[in-house]
């Protein structure tokens, strides 16, 4: 049953993504790449940590897309506005774009392993166990997320700022 | 410079304060307001099924009265559309022939007589120049349309019938006149 | 394996049948909200409101949904066909899943077997919550862009900064409640309020922070910017028409109920009520206060919005990021210094 719904949904989440990068509009690219996130929510829930699902949700399908989508709505991109890219920008691109890919091999080679978990609790995911260890084993790294978001919010206002105060 | 009317306010452009800032006791002082108006009685009239009484001097959708015996009044001398200062009224005279004294009661009587209910300002000035006390206006509503050509009346729309529950009462506005005139 | 793919039939059962009865009941009180927004308004403004359709307009709802059934259902030409049908469907079906988690009462007894009064107690009932309304602004979005009208457009994009803005303080406000109970879980917080232990004599702040982001969250006035119809001429439903929007209005009732009941919940006790027992009445007594409770909130939605003019998009945007946010912020603060001080 779990097995069939976790077919499923791999396939689903596959699907979306790739629907992302084929779709020529940018917004069906954004509306594919929420239901992505679905998928994979629905990944999280599987794993009986409803916590990062429903968080995952608020935070990329709630916030950041709809961030991306308003952008993307007052750019309003289409075929007749789209820079023809030359040869060479695609040859670039082409390049950047397989050096990436032989980074993330040659990172995960090592290391990857496609055994199941075994040891899986399946109480990891709830909010009382996912908050203590993220404030016991994992402070430290929690702690200096913050920071980075708290610069990052710095930086926006600071960018954000006009020169001229009205 | 005389101030152009005497409920003209001075604007102020201070800085508020905290109370002010924070707008929430305006909003209750606001939500109090309508509050209030909630239970207030309601102003509405739910029309056709009431109806506001009209004023006596209410002048409305004319009426060709008929005498006593059921005959016309109107003898069509046309003084009504002299009168009339929109020049709403037209009519077309004919002579009384044999065998119809039980219709009309004058020897001319109006063969067509119609009234332009769009040019018409209801200002019964037709009603005093009738010498036959044949026109009157009475407190009914001129009925709405879509087509301009409904509006022009014929005498189908303006005389009363004969019988006693369709003749058309004029008494009100009349005795209201009267009694001003006496007054 | 994990539990919540082991079911039995009978839970299901009773789950389904509570699932299409939470349904219908949801449409019921949003189709009548429409009629008692109309009546409301009028009452406010001196008139008397729908009243010939049935006793008092009573089958005004109806009426108006026959209407926009048989209306002309308008597509423009150069409309995104399948996201212009996509968005009020998305719309609906977001805000009809929301009240999934608000318990209505403790415990039903129907033929003798006690039946849970919430569809699902969620650990994470109050994330769930947050993570649909933020999904709500979806279908406006999609919807004002697939229309492809410049005043839809601004509507979404209006609509979407909106969110965001709101979210975050609605967030934080809730955040105080959730430190102060200790549970993300809407079942377990009414518990706690019991009596009249309600949350809102310890977080008077925090709620109406939270108040006037659910208003803002609905789109009601004096925060409906993305529809405005004097500026943008009803916004992002302009090219809408027919049923689908109906829909769109339809479901901003159904999110006007779901965020009042979740107002409720979380700050004024759900189904508990001094003196009164939520079992009375073999549990009916629950739902019972639950729903005055509710019907109250809409009530306070409607007068608010009849009394209070709209905002303009700056201070809007002030509001949202100058004052509720660092207020929330304040009263996390001195939530967790409280918690700190008198609980533990």
């Amino acid at each position: 049953m779990s097995l069939a719904v976790f077919l499923i949904l791999a396939a689903a989440s596959v699907l979306f993504a790739l629907l992302v990068v084929f779709t020529k509009n940018p917004v069906h690219s954004v509306i594919y790449l929420i239901l992505a996130f679905f998928a994979i929510a629905g990944q999280y829930v599987l794993l009986n940590a409803q916590f990062l699902a429903v968080v995952h949700i608020i935070v990329y399908a709630g916030a950041i897309m709809v961030l991306f989508l308003f952008v993307l709505m007052l750019l309003n991109l289409n075929m007749d506005t789209e820079p023809t890219q030359t040869g060479r920008w695609k040859l670039g691109a082409a390049i950047a774009a397989g050096m990436l890919l032989v980074t993330f091999i040659g990172a995960l080679k090592g290391g990857i392993q496609l055994s199941a978990v075994t040891d899986h609790n399946p109480q990891v995911g709830l909010v009382q166990n996912l908050g203590r260890v993220l404030f016991t084993d994992f402070v430290v790294p929690f702690e200096i997320a913050g920071i980075l978001f708290l610069a990052a919010m710095v930086g926006a206002v600071m960018v954000g700022k006009r020169d001229v105060t009205i | 410079m005389q101030p152009l009317t005497t409920r003209s306010k001075l604007v102020v452009d201070k800085r508020m304060n905290f109370w002010e800032r924070i707008y929430l006791p305006a909003i209750f002082k606001g939500m109090w307001i309508t509050l209030k108006h909630f239970f207030r009685k309601k102003n509405t009239l739910s029309y056709p099924d009431e109806v506001r009484p009209f004023a006596p001097v209410w002048r409305g959708w004319h009426v060709l009265k008929r005498d006593e015996q059921g005959r016309e009044r109107c003898t069509a001398c046309g003084l009504c559309a002299v009168a009339c200062p929109a020049e709403a009224i037209t009519m077309t005279a004919e002579e009384r022939e044999k065998g119809e004294e039980g219709l009309y009661r004058e020897e001319k009587y109006a063969a067509v007589y119609e009234i332009n209910m769009l040019r018409c300002i209801f200002c019964g000035l037709c009603e005093e120049a009738c010498p036959k006390e044949a026109i009157f206006l009475t407190d009914r509503i001129v009925p709405s349309d879509y087509v301009r050509q409904n509006f022009i009346f014929g005498k189908e729309l303006l005389v009363e019938g004969t019988t006693p529950e369709k003749r058309i009462d004029v008494t009100k506005r009349q005795k209201h006149i009267q009694e001003k005139i006496t007054k | 394996m994990h539990s919540i793919l082991l079911f039995d039939a009978a839970l299901v059962l009773e789950k389904s049948i509570f699932v299409v009865v939470l349904f219908i009941i949801t449409l019921t009180v949003a189709a009548y909200a429409t009629y008692g927004e109309r009546k409301i308004a009028a009452f406010f403004q001196d008139r008397i409101g729908p009243n010939r359709a049935g006793p008092f307009g009573l089958l005004q709802p109806l009426a108006d949904g026959v209407k926009f059934f048989t209306k002309e259902d308008f597509m423009p030409n150069a409309a995104e066909r399948w996201l212009f049908i996509l968005a009020p469907a998305s719309f609906m079906f977001v805000a009809c899943m929301t009240s999934a988690v608000i318990p209505w009462g403790t415990e039903l007894t129907l033929f003798g077997k006690p039946v849970s009064l919430q569809l699902t107690d969620l650990n994470i009932g109050v994330l769930y919550i947050l993570g649909f309304t933020s999904l709500g602004v979806y279908g406006i979005m999609i919807g004002g862009w697939a229309s492809n009208n410049k005043y839809s457009l601004y509507g979404s994009i209006r609509a979407s900064a909106q969110m965001i803005s709101y979210e975050l303080a609605m967030g934080l406000a809730l955040i105080a409640v959730v430190m102060m109970s200790g549970t993300l879980s809407l079942k377990e917080m009414a518990i706690q309020q019991a009596g009249l232990n309600w949350n809102i004599w310890y977080q008077p702040l925090g709620f109406l922070i939270f108040f006037i982001c659910a208003l803002a969250e609905c789109n009601r006035a004096p925060f409906d910017m993305a529809e405005c119809e004097t500026e943008l001429i009803g916004g992002y439903h302009t090219e809408y028409s027919s049923m689908k929007l109906g829909m769109f209005l339809f479901a901003e009732y159904i999110n006007m109920f779901v965020s009042c009941a979740v107002i409720a919940t979380v700050y004024f006790g759900g189904y508990n009520f001094p003196l009164i027992d939520p079992g009375w009445l073999g549990g009916l007594m629950g739902p019972i206060v639950m729903f005055a409770k509710t019907f109250f909130f809409i009530f306070v939605f409607m007068w608010i919005r009849w009394t209070l003019p709209r905002f303009r998009y700056d201070q809007l945007m002030r509001l949202g990021w100058k004052s509720l946010i660092p207020l929330a912020i304040i009263n996390m603060l001195l939530t967790g210094a409280g918690v700190l001080l008198f609980d533990k």
